[in-house]
């Protein structure tokens, strides 16, 4: 009945992911929660941009530059909760000692949090952005292949911050669940999603420039803005996020063996 | 001689200055039902999790079906598996979805056939399309032992397998695990407080007390060492820290 043992199994993998569509289907609030978020930032956005526009010479150059920002910062938000509060679930129903009693491996489960992620962001994300073009004759599709280099790369750093959260978590138990709420917020203001980095007091241009959101908002100005596309960016972002991945792999890898010295997985709680 | 399935040597949890289990050294025959008897805080738990690889022991070392469960625990995994009142199921999830991950992590390949069965022979069959948290104590206990049955293992580890059930479901599910025993020659390791069930499915039993191992032996030789008529006396003799000498001598 059983196959022999391999060291990765993409069945284990689809698995896992059958097992969070499976919980996304069943609830259609947190289907609606994952659009309702990033929609209403477009709407209030779509607003402020239309007000401003008038007012701003540097706004009516390319007066999509903030829906953009707020559409793609939300690819790294929705990206970072897709993996700590699907992660959290397994915590909530107290099943990580069922999964881990089972021939899965940690970086299945990490490889199938990361898949998921990538669903609910496409759902949650995708919707406001479609919505833009009705509410706002905006299309951010118009940006056209650098949109895919940007929504990757902040979809891979919203990951590591995801991963890092989840570690944290699993450490300290679900009273600091929280923190995948906050946590990302610590780089919003370093990110440059609304205004160029050159406005950060130097000091803090230093801290912007090791964060791949930096990197990529600035790659988005340059092309709306410019109409040139920043391959010096993109790669920059890229290798920062190569370390990023890296590091939130570690970490939650390194806890999760913490956990199984502390017995972690099977007594989660707060 | 019957081989090892399970070999633990020089087992110790502890958790910075508590002792959860302290130097156990035992070992499991293939086709074997052996029970790990003791009070709340005995222990049991703690070594089942150990075994599963689930809780990393603070010294000692385990093997399961030949593999060090320390360094290879990968290796054997797909071929045991557990339930525990202590480890729950998604509660959103439907059991036939729940049951459906599973058998896809455990790589069965004819899962609608293996669900089926398994909802016939543990009269889950009615449950499968409902959510898992819906259920009651004792269906709930039944998904759990599905669960683990889902890759027929050839090790099964059982924490409190009837809890929650009543005695006519609890006799019928210890029936069912005694065939599943005879006809596939599994080796069932189980944590009990239920000692009927102790003295019906076991042919051997590993008291524990305080985190060690007090004493081990047939139900019938543990009888006849503490001269008692029931495992409940014994247990209690054993959990009230009289060994079977004192308690010859005493009123």
């Amino acid at each position: 009945m059983n196959g022999a043992p391999r060291a990765f199994s993409a069945g284990r993998v689809y698995a896992m992911v059958l097992r969070y569509v499976y919980l996304l289907r069943r609830s259609w609030p947190r289907i609606l929660e994952l659009a309702y978020w990033p929609t209403m930032q477009m709407i209030l956005w779509g607003f402020i941009t239309q007000f401003l526009v008038g007012h701003s010479a540097w706004l009516a150059q390319a007066s999509g530059v903030l829906l953009a920002g707020v559409l793609l910062w939300d690819v790294m938000f929705r990206g970072q909760l897709g993996v700590s509060t699907v992660f959290f679930e397994e915590m909530y129903s107290r099943n990580l000692g069922h999964l881990f009693a089972s021939p899965l491996r940690p970086y299945e489960l990490v490889l199938a949090l990361l898949t998921i992620s990538l669903i609910r962001t496409l759902i949650g994300v995708g919707g406001a952005a479609l919505l833009a073009i009705p509410l706002y004759h905006y299309s951010i599709f118009d940006m056209g292949l650098p949109l895919l280099a940007f929504f990757v790369n902040l979809l891979v750093m919203g990951w590591a911050i995801g991963l890092l959260v989840s570690a944290m978590v699993l450490r300290y138990g679900l009273g600091a669940e929280n923190l995948a709420w906050v946590a990302i917020f610590a780089v919003a203001p370093v990110s440059g999603i609304y205004y160029p980095v050159s406005v950060l007091p130097d000091w803090l241009r230093v801290v912007a420039d090791l964060l791949p959101a930096s990197h990529v908002f600035e790659g988005m100005r340059a092309v709306l803005i410019e109409q040139r596309f920043r391959l010096d960016l993109l790669v920059n972002a890229v290798l920062l996020n190569v370390v990023y991945l890296a590091l939130g792999v570690a970490v939650f890898l390194s806890v999760f063996r913490a956990a199984r010295r502390r017995g972690l997985l099977l007594n989660v709680g707060e | 001689m019957s081989a090892t399935v399970i070999r633990v040597e020089a087992l110790t949890k502890h958790y910075q200055q508590v002792v959860a289990v302290e130097d156990l050294d035992f070992t499991v025959t293939t086709g074997s039902v052996c029970g790990l008897l003791g009070g709340n805080g005995a222990g049991k738990t703690t070594t089942l999790s150990m075994l599963l690889g689930l809780l990393l022991p603070s010294a000692g070392s385990i093997s399961v079906l030949g593999a060090d469960m320390l360094r290879e625990r990968h290796r054997v995994l797909g071929r045991m598996n557990f339930s525990s009142p202590y480890v729950d199921l998604p509660h959103r999830l439907t059991v036939a979805e729940n049951l459906g991950v599973y058998a896809r992590l455990y790589g069965i390949r004819r899962r609608a056939e293996r669900l089926a069965q398994l909802g016939a022979d543990l009269d889950i069959g009615d449950l499968m399309h409902r959510a898992y948290g819906n259920l009651s104590a004792g269906q709930k206990t039944r998904v759990g032992l599905a669960k683990a049955l889902l890759n027929a293992p050839e090790l099964l580890l059982l924490d409190e397998p009837t809890a929650s059930l009543d005695p006519d479901t609890a006799d019928r599910m210890r029936r069912y695990l005694m065939e599943y025993k005879a006809q596939s020659g599994a080796t069932v390791l189980l944590a009990s407080h239920n000692m009927l069930e102790v003295e019906r499915l076991c042919d051997d039993v590993i008291m524990m007390r305080a985190g060690r191992i007090v004493d081990r032996g047939a139900p019938s030789a543990l009888l006849a060492r503490y001269g008692r008529q029931t495992m409940e006396d014994v247990f209690l003799d054993i959990a009230r820290e009289r060994d079977a000498g004192t308690r010859r001598a005493a009123p």
